[in-house]
């Protein structure tokens, strides 16, 4: 069960670390303090979850490489993360729509996960599955609040949305990786977590009276293949600039 | 450093005493958690197990947040604390299941809580409260409980930020998890 089991932490792990490295773009930029402040403990909590998750990965491959290596040194090519945490910010509508599509399918990942037959993965989804909570709650209250806000965050709403949609098509579909670690009991059933997401994501942009767009059709990008967008290559190099300049540094 | 660097050499391995339990008990409850410098790390419920492990004391700690900055800082207080103590080589654990819920800070640890500025956790971590409506929180300054949300996330992960309607202080709320 271990060969397949890598592949599916690496997607859990990589899309946890890539999201919270977007989300720490916002230091120091973010629109007012309390936000910084919210922004940045999502993402720290989304470091910590991904750390255990490539900590698991890296001790299933034994191969000599950690969670740090796993961050630092790969390419963007062994990536596994969702095309959509991978992203530009955008404005603050962009950047929150993401998190709610993250969040929503998070939230229901995680709540299968926590019934794994894999005890590792069942006490790691637990711990990140209260933490998770609180950021759907943030970031669908936000949806809400910038939706049916003013004619401005109304009209950034409605011009982030076709810029995110298409990548939430890889929420929607699984692989037969994926189909076999359900069929052993190890993760949630796909089509359900597909069901719930799209049934939460409607009734959240239905009150926040924005239009809710036809399911997204898969196109040539798939994550699971390495196959990102060209945004996730620049994401790293300054990621992993200063660990690659100095590979033995420590502090 | 993964944990099991801590473990330099089985030098100092000696057979478990009576009141070793009991001393380190007490040793832990004078460590403080780094981000709330008057609860210990025992009122807040994160030091799951002590126990006697191939001749040395092991301190089995549960993480309160995945990302917790603190939790590096806590274990090297643990380790030294326990060290100076007479303790050689302590080994610590760490334990994810089942992870870690407000439910576990002590009474006194609440009370610590309360009169450092922080208002203490309302309720059970059941998932009503954690998706349901915010929870009734009382000024930690005048006790009014006429106050308000500012936002979900406050200072650290483990905290939300509210303000006193009365006494119009902002004060930090301990979420419930």
């Amino acid at each position: 069960m271990h060969q397949p089991l890598i592949p599916f932490l690496l997607r859990l792990g990589d899309s946890a670390m890539v999201q919270g490295q977007r989300l720490c773009e916002w230091c120091g930029h973010a629109p007012a303090l309390e936000e910084e402040l919210a922004l940045m403990n999502v993402g720290l909590d989304l470091v910590g979850q991904a750390r255990n998750w490539l900590e698991y990965a890296a001790e299933l491959a034994d191969d000599g490489r950690d969670a740090d290596h796993l961050v630092f040194r790969r390419d963007q090519r062994d990536y596994r993360n969702l095309l959509l945490v991978e992203q530009p910010n955008g404005d603050f509508a962009v950047t929150m729509l993401k998190q709610f599509l993250y969040d929503a399918w998070h939230f229901q990942v995680l709540e299968h996960l926590s019934q794994s037959l894999d005890p590792r993965i069942q006490g790691i989804a637990a711990k990140a599955l209260k933490e998770v909570t609180y950021h759907l709650r943030r970031s669908s209250e936000w949806i809400e609040r910038l939706g049916d806000g003013t004619e401005e965050s109304h009209q950034r709403m409605l011009a982030a949305i076709p810029q995110v949609w298409r990548f939430t098509v890889e929420l929607l579909d699984s692989d037969a990786l994926e189909q076999g670690l359900f069929e052993a009991g190890i993760i949630g059933d796909p089509q359900a977590i597909a069901a719930a997401w799209q049934q939460q994501v409607a009734a959240t942009f239905a009150s926040a009276t924005l239009p809710l767009p036809p399911a997204a059709s898969p196109f040539y990008l798939d994550s699971r293949r390495g196959v990102h967008s060209e945004h996730l290559g620049l994401l790293l190099a300054e990621m992993q600039f200063l660990p690659r300049a100095y590979p033995d540094a420590t502090w | 450093m993964p944990l099991g660097e801590l473990i330099v050499s089985d030098g100092g391995a000696r057979d478990l005493r009576s009141d070793d339990l009991g001393l380190a008990w007490n040793i832990l409850d004078q460590v403080m958690d780094p981000e709330v410098p008057v609860l210990s790390v025992v009122e807040l419920g994160i030091v799951r197990d002590l126990n006697w492990h191939a001749g040395h004391l092991q301190v089995v700690l549960t993480p309160t947040y995945s990302g917790c900055p603190a939790t590096e800082v806590i274990e090297q207080d643990i380790c030294q604390a326990l060290e100076a103590a007479g303790f050689v080589s302590p080994r610590l654990k760490r334990q994810l299941h089942p992870a870690w819920t407000t439910d576990w800070i002590s009474d006194s640890g609440r009370q610590r809580l309360q009169a450092y500025g922080i208002a203490a956790p309302q309720g059970s971590a059941s998932k009503r409260s954690l998706l349901g409506e915010s929870p009734q929180v009382c000024c930690p300054q005048c006790a009014s409980s006429h106050t308000e949300l500012l936002s979900q996330f406050g200072s650290t992960a483990c905290k939300a930020l509210y303000r006193c309607c009365d006494c119009r202080e902002p004060f930090d709320y301990f979420k419930c998890i």
